[in-house]
């Protein structure tokens, strides 16, 4: 995790208590910068909207670090519910289902509907393992949206891109946007005022966080420096199941918990795969996300909730 | 360069769990079966990451992972299905030659497969 010395102190510190405390995390959009607050607090309340981030539900997955998932998915949701704010929308970061099989999605739909809230997705590479390669996520969920699933939509002043970095993917490389998508976010940023709030989401991390587990986009600089004009740009990634942030200018990246189960800090273990913790500690290690948005010059609220409180 | 024929693939069948008991009881007799290879994939990993095999060698790629992973050749000469925890792929090697391939789930999982007489 990198540390923003001068004034991070706050969201840091705010940051570990989320970890600890284990609820949820609102992102609070103001100004442009994100910001997290525990949920519940009066700052969330006082955003201009909230809207909530879930990742890597995986429904389907029964191994020994989680097996149920779509358990855990139902816990998230119900954490959703009972929030005292309610969120503008919700987008989910990916890998919904473990293998792309139709009942998955169902699941994961039934689950996440209870919500009753608009869901903006991108896919994980969980989600186009289907026998006619990410069909049956495309059907579901990119009824709108561009190439494999990419789109963006627009929420009270912030523009929200989902880009897709799961498909075509090359040998010993990472994540992928591509050319086709690439020229299309350059076309949809041209007309956008440097002032504009961008938050972009997609599922693997579009910065290096740990090549040797491919996590990071191959062509991800192509991406920012595209968004390099903009006073404000907050990414949302999934994929690794774990809490990360890092500052670099005016970009703020952030990876959520997965609803699953946890994955290993880089470097701590032989692979990336799931990391089987003690069942009474899996809840700590899972979690929601709630992003807030306030007019003004403020940061967005990122707020990181786990399930155990 | 024609290289693969019989790419197939073991959904968790008893007949899939079976041929690999089998090869893996070859594999440990006697180091290197004739005919046959077995490349597990563990700990997102190919293992063993490299293989020389004679031509008309049948691989058999499984996957012990939590996690599902595919095999694609890098010259899109054959691909797996995604093959879940168990699940099995096979591809004979006809044609000598160096065949790369990876992950299309986790690309930077790579191995290599050298077919020579």
């Amino acid at each position: 995790m990198s540390r923003d010395d001068d004034k991070g102190l706050d969201r840091r510190q705010a940051l570990e208590c989320m970890i600890w405390a284990g609820t949820g995390v609102l992102w609070t959009l103001s100004g442009g910068v994100p910001k997290s607050a525990l949920l519940g607090t009066a700052q969330a309340a006082e955003a201009g909207f909230s809207f909530l981030q879930i990742s890597d539900s995986h429904v389907g997955f029964d191994k020994p670090a989680n097996p149920n998932a779509l358990g855990t998915l139902n816990e998230a949701i119900d954490k959703i519910v009972a929030m005292p704010a309610r969120p503008s929308f919700m987008i989910h970061t990916g890998d919904i289902s473990h293998l792309s099989k139709a009942k998955q999605f169902d699941d994961a739909d039934q689950a996440i509907g209870r919500a009753k809230l608009d869901v903006r997705y991108v896919p994980g590479e969980h989600d186009m393992i289907d026998e006619n390669n990410g069909k049956a996520y495309l059907e579901r969920y990119g009824k709108n949206a561009k190439g494999a699933g990419w789109y963006a939509f627009d929420q009270q002043g912030v523009h929200f891109i989902g880009l897709v970095n799961v498909v075509d993917l090359k040998a010993g490389g990472m994540g992928n946007l591509g050319a086709e998508q690439l020229a299309w976010l350059a076309d949809d940023l041209k007309d956008k005022s440097a002032s504009t709030p961008i938050v972009v989401f997609a599922h693997i991390p579009l910065w290096t966080v740990a090549p040797d587990w491919g996590w990071g986009t191959q062509d991800s600089a192509q991406a920012l420096s595209l968004l390099s004009r903009f006073g404000s740009v907050t990414v949302l990634n999934g994929h690794i199941h774990q809490l990360m942030q890092k500052v670099e200018g005016a970009v703020s990246f952030y990876t959520a918990r997965s609803t699953a189960f946890p994955q290993p800090v880089p470097g701590s273990a032989a692979s990336p795969g799931p990391m089987a913790v003690p069942a009474g500690d899996l809840r700590k290690y899972l979690g929601v996300r709630s992003v807030a948005f306030h007019q003004g010059n403020e940061p967005l609220a990122v707020t990181d909730a786990a399930l155990a409180s | 360069m024609r290289t693969l024929t019989k790419p197939s693939f073991f959904a968790r069948s008893t007949c899939g769990a079976v041929i690999i008991a089998a090869l893996t009881g070859l594999a440990l007799g006697s180091g290197v079966a004739e005919g046959t290879m077995a490349v597990a994939i563990d700990n997102f990993a190919f293992t063993p990451a490299t293989i020389t095999v004679k031509p008309g060698t049948t691989v058999t790629f499984e996957n012990r992972d939590d996690i599902p992973h595919s095999v694609v050749d890098a010259d899109g000469k054959f691909h797996s299905k995604a093959l879940d925890t168990n699940d099995t792929f096979q591809v004979t090697f006809d044609q000598p030659g160096e065949y790369i391939y990876y992950c299309g789930l986790h690309p930077h999982m790579k191995g290599k497969v050298v077919v020579a007489p």
